[in-house]
């Protein structure tokens, strides 16, 4: 598989990175690098194979249902770009 | 008086509880040659201040014979660990500024036990790398020269920012290794997601381990490819290794994937005998057109291991052509989750936009650096609606079949594998295009299967190649059996004689 300009454009919004027209063909060029790089793995046979959801065989623990932690919200705001009153700031969501 | 700089952590230790010499003075002659090392770019943030403070508490607790394991060893810590008040920006720019109001787990860890820090070290943004060259901060050169260089030459090209033609020292723990084999450190911490503490290691002549996914905490460690990473020291010696990976492992509530089981005593384990193990040597990791040399140093490091009384046995890993492959659509595609939190908003750099989802794109365009940009493109793409399935789903089935292939090896009795830890020796800056990426990727061929199958491996400097540059071996073992893998890397690094690590040439 590979990636027409457009595509390219799409996943760019996807990932909410700002692209310029110009950087687009290099882009494209180097994710069908990429994608022809890993084609090597439709040759391998995957049926009834169980895709891997934990790299060691473990259980998840469990911990007791309380706050462990919270009251530090001038710490949570210490390193934003731009606070006021104790929030985040940023542009007009809702009009 | 000995430079101080030249003890192996394990004669610092000893030194420092015998009151031969004190913290302060360590940290001191480790001060003074990171100072003189500033044209490796190997360190980020120095903290001087913090470092002789730490020094003095240190010695106040070797008076009082209440010293911890690592008490009074300055060390260096890679900087995507969360460090209190303290540069950690994973070395990227859309980190601007940040200073965590919190420390990680495994800093936390060693300095409970006594250690001190020296500063923040360099590495490619984020973690994604082989060559430190994707550092926001520049290139990090390693101390060894490259071949048929004068000091003179080096030195200049030292002092520029592009350190073109010096060697990389490898990635992403690029700062790691070049300060601990320059001295400028007596170990520090790195971490590996598909060989970034091992590769390294072999570039620079000096030891790693990526334990056992879940032996260290993952909190607080700017987090890449969350099943992948995994903590680890890179150090001088296999002892040094050993002594610092029992001070950063341990359970942690605070990370569900850390193990539970207690650290076990590594350093009892150097020295211990290797006689009558079996190690597997897999056929899949003789790659074709592979150079003779590194074919040399392998068949080498199994006679090594055969004289100390194990057994060599071939053992097949058919599913090993298909790692690289498939970390390179696991890794970005977990990179492209954990890295949407940065935007603009909560922390680092923020760029103005019109609305929202303006202000989001231009500070992700800004703040991240080319390779990172393009990963997130990567594994946004295989997350996507109609390509889950094709690509990650498939990916994961693969990942599968690689764990299986090492549990089928160790069924049959292997107690750890050898193979090379590179298909080369260190290249140099600026020299692997970025025009495909792919040819950087196959730096990792044999490390990161590692990471796919969440297994310990260890890399230990095993001989110099044709140019004079060091070569390592990587052991690879049964999950959270770490301590196999000490005792077979002290025989290597007892086999291959000391590492003559490189005059410096920088200061």
């Amino acid at each position: 598989m590979s990636v027409d300009l457009n595509t390219v454009r799409r996943i760019a919004h996807l990932a909410r990175i700002a692209v310029s027209e110009a950087e687009i063909p290099r882009l494209q060029g180097e994710i069908n690098a990429i994608l022809k790089f890993v084609e090597a793995l439709d040759a391998v046979d995957v049926d009834g194979v169980e895709p891997m959801t934990s790299v060691v065989p473990m259980r998840l623990p469990m911990r007791d249902d309380v706050v462990a932690d919270g009251d530090i919200a001038p710490l949570v705001l210490a390193n934003a770009p731009l606070t006021e009153d104790g929030f985040f700031v940023v542009p007009k969501v809702i009009e | 008086m000995t430079d101080l700089t030249t003890l192996t952590l394990a004669e610092a230790r000893d030194r420092l509880k015998s009151r031969a010499i004190s913290s302060r003075e360590i940290a001191a002659a480790h001060l003074e040659a990171i100072e003189r090392g500033a044209g490796l770019n190997a360190f980020v943030a120095v903290t001087a201040d913090k470092a002789l403070r730490m020094a003095e508490a240190s010695d106040a607790r070797l008076a009082r014979n209440e010293a911890g394991p690592l008490e009074g060893l300055p060390i260096g810590v890679k900087d995507l660990y969360a460090t209190k008040g303290v540069h950690t920006q994973a070395c990227s720019h859309i980190l601007d500024g940040f200073k965590p109001p919190y420390e990680s787990t495994v800093t936390t860890n060693l300095w409970r036990d006594g250690a001190v820090m020296l500063g923040k070290l360099n590495m490619d943004e984020f973690a994604m790398g082989s060559s430190n060259e994707t550092s926001y901060y520049g290139p990090v050169a390693s101390p060894w020269l490259p071949p048929n260089w004068s000091r003179d030459r080096a030195r200049a090209a030292a002092l520029s920012s592009e350190k073109r033609g010096l060697l990389t020292p490898g990635g992403s723990s690029g700062g790691s290794a070049s300060a601990v084999a320059a001295r400028l450190c007596l170990a520090a911490t790195a971490s590996d997601t598909g060989g970034s503490i091992r590769q390294p290691a072999a570039f620079t002549g000096i030891v790693g381990i990526k334990p056992t996914y879940g032996r260290c905490s993952r909190y607080g460690m700017v987090a890449f490819a969350s099943s992948l990473d995994q903590a680890g020291p890179l150090a001088r010696t296999v002892r040094d290794a050993a002594i610092m990976l029992r001070s950063m492992a341990g359970p942690d509530p605070k990370d569900s994937t850390c193990s539970p089981s207690p650290v076990p005593d590594y350093e009892a384990a150097v020295g211990r005998s290797v006689k009558g193990m079996k190690i597997g040597v897999p056929k899949e990791y003789r790659l074709e057109g592979m150079s003779s040399e590194i074919d040399a140093l392998w068949a080498r490091g199994a006679e090594w291991l055969r004289a100390a009384g194990a057994s060599i046995v071939d053992v097949s890993l058919p599913h090993t052509p298909y790692a690289l492959p498939a970390y390179y659509i696991v890794a970005p595609a977990e990179a492209s989750s954990n890295l949407a939190r940065y935007d603009g908003v909560r922390y680092g750099l923020r760029e103005p936009g019109g609305d929202i989802a303006e202000l989001y794109e231009k500070t992700r365009a800004r703040g991240f650096g080319t390779e990172v940009r393009r990963r997130l493109m990567i594994g946004t793409y295989v997350l996507s609606a109609g390509y889950y399935d094709a690509y990650y789903v498939r990916a994961q089935k693969i990942r599968t079949l690689i764990k299986r292939d090492f549990e089928r090896a160790f069924a049959d009795g292997v107690d750890a594998i050898l193979t090379p830890a590179t298909p080369s020796a260190a290249f140099g800056i600026g020299e692997k295009s970025s025009d495909n990426p792919v040819e950087m990727y196959l730096n990792d061929i044999f490390t990161v299967t590692v990471n796919m199958a969440g297994l310990p491996g260890l890399v230990a400097p095993a001989g110099l190649s044709s140019d004079g540059l060091p070569l390592g071996l990587q052991l690879i073992g049964r999950p959270f059996d770490e301590e196999t893998l000490f005792a077979l890397g002290a025989t290597i690094e007892q086999s291959a004689g000391p590492m003559a690590l490189p005059e410096p040439w920088w200061s």
